[in-house]
């Protein structure tokens, strides 16, 4: 049981030092524009959970058998040691999460018609969420293994929930106060991640 | 006529309809990218290749793809021309390549790149789509530059790495001035976006409801 706190302190770490948005600035596009509703940010933020949990584990499955250099020596053909197809997995990723994005969307639609109704709109928007895509090369980059891969993905979702719906309710009250023109949407939404972004700085002395 | 047109095609990103500023596209990576020059100097001329690549090819290729798989086919079409950039990068300029880490990888899902496919290549033809792709990738290109400048200049106290601040400035060295580490962290990152916005916005009398 000893491996426990390593994969706690991995998840503590991803979803509040590292948080894959407001420390990586990854899923911007679509935390920007979505966060206007508190409830469509819960419904997308769930869905990135959902998403990014299979994705990763998924993705690292796919590097570590058949991209990675030397991956294809369990094939037992000669000479496959010296192929390297690490070059391809841009391609190879963004396929496997616009496909899993689809069969997720399917599978829902069959065993969860309630679960569908209220994350539907928002799994084709993730097939080109960053968030997703970033947390795949990260996790390659960082050199995960089978496990740490899936709590990052996991964690890396919650993270992305946590600071979504934040800003959303930031946003809510922000519509009772008088913002200067120019500033008001994005501008005013940029500042306030800046503080929310400053206030997970805190996190950053916390080591485990 | 067409000469005036193409010319509008090309400027107008660069100021009132900037791709960042007003179009709210490509965020993530003009935050990650930013805290030195060079770099943003070169994501920006990475993404600029793509973006007019992936217009010049999808709007070739407007009327054989079918409309309900035209997502797909764009990101694989961006997905090479990415691939072409990384390995470049690697092979050419490796310690930016490092540096910028995912963030090239990321040119994949930056929503500039598959806006301006979806919105502008799918409808008009390859002239047009190459000037739309250069004019929406220098816009880019020009706010990671104010961005980056801003970033470098206040939190390293130099430009494109040249020291701009003199030395005996430093408080080590008996003056009184220390860079302002917030820069370079996410928040400066953040913060001095929100301020631009605001500037262009202000410049350009453009009101978000």
């Amino acid at each position: 049981m000893e491996a426990l706190p390593h994969y706690l302190s991995l998840a503590v770490e991803t979803i509040f030092i590292k948080n894959i948005l407001l420390a990586y600035f990854l899923g911007m596009c679509s935390f920007l524009a979505i966060s206007k509703k508190v409830e469509t940010s819960i419904g997308l933020g769930f869905a990135v959970v959902f998403v990014n949990g299979i994705t990763a584990p998924a993705n690292w499955m796919i590097h570590e058998y058949l991209l990675r250099p030397g991956a294809l020596v369990w094939t037992g053909i000669a000479g496959m040691e010296v192929v390297d197809l690490s070059f391809l997995s841009f391609i190879v990723f963004i396929a496997t999460i616009a496909a899993m994005v689809q069969l997720v969307e399917m599978v829902l639609d069959r065993v969860s018609p309630t679960l569908y109704q209220s994350l539907g709109i928002f799994l084709p928007l993730i097939a080109v969420n960053c968030a997703i895509l970033g947390s795949s090369l990260f996790m390659v980059e960082r050199e995960y293994d089978l496990l740490e891969s899936s709590v990052f993905g996991v964690s890396a979702g919650l993270g992305f929930f946590l600071a979504i719906t934040t800003l959303a309710t930031m946003r809510y009250k922000l519509k009772y106060s008088d913002v200067p023109k120019g500033l008001r949407g994005l501008g005013i939404a940029m500042l306030l991640t800046g503080l929310i972004s400053m206030a997970y700085m805190s996190f950053s002395g916390i080591n485990l | 006529m067409a000469r005036k047109n193409g010319l509008k095609t090309l400027s107008t990103p660069l100021g009132e309809d900037n791709p960042i500023t007003r179009q709210v596209l490509g965020i993530c990576s003009a935050l990650a990218v930013t805290v030195k020059m060079d770099t943003a100097l070169v994501m920006s001329f990475a993404l600029i290749f793509v973006l007019v690549g992936s217009n010049v090819i999808v709007s070739l290729l407007r009327t054989l793809i079918p409309s309900r798989v035209r997502i797909i086919v764009m990101l694989t079409v961006i997905a090479t021309l990415v691939i072409v950039i990384d390995q470049f990068l690697k092979a050419f300029l490796f310690d930016i390549s490092k540096q910028l880490s995912i963030f090239v990888g990321l040119i994949i899902t930056n929503c500039i790149v598959l806006g301006r496919a979806e919105a502008f290549a799918m409808k008009n033809g390859p002239v047009e789509s190459a000037l739309d792709g250069l004019g929406n990738g220098l816009g880019y290109g020009l706010v990671l530059m104010l961005v980056s400048a801003g970033r470098e200049l206040f939190g390293s106290g130099s430009l494109l790495g040249m020291q701009v601040v003199p030395d005996f400035l430093y408080v080590e060295n008996g003056g009184w001035y220390v860079n302002n580490g917030l820069m370079v962290l996410a928040p400066g990152a953040f913060i001095i976006l929100g301020l631009l916005i605001w500037l262009q916005r202000t410049l350009t009398r453009y009101t978000e409801e």
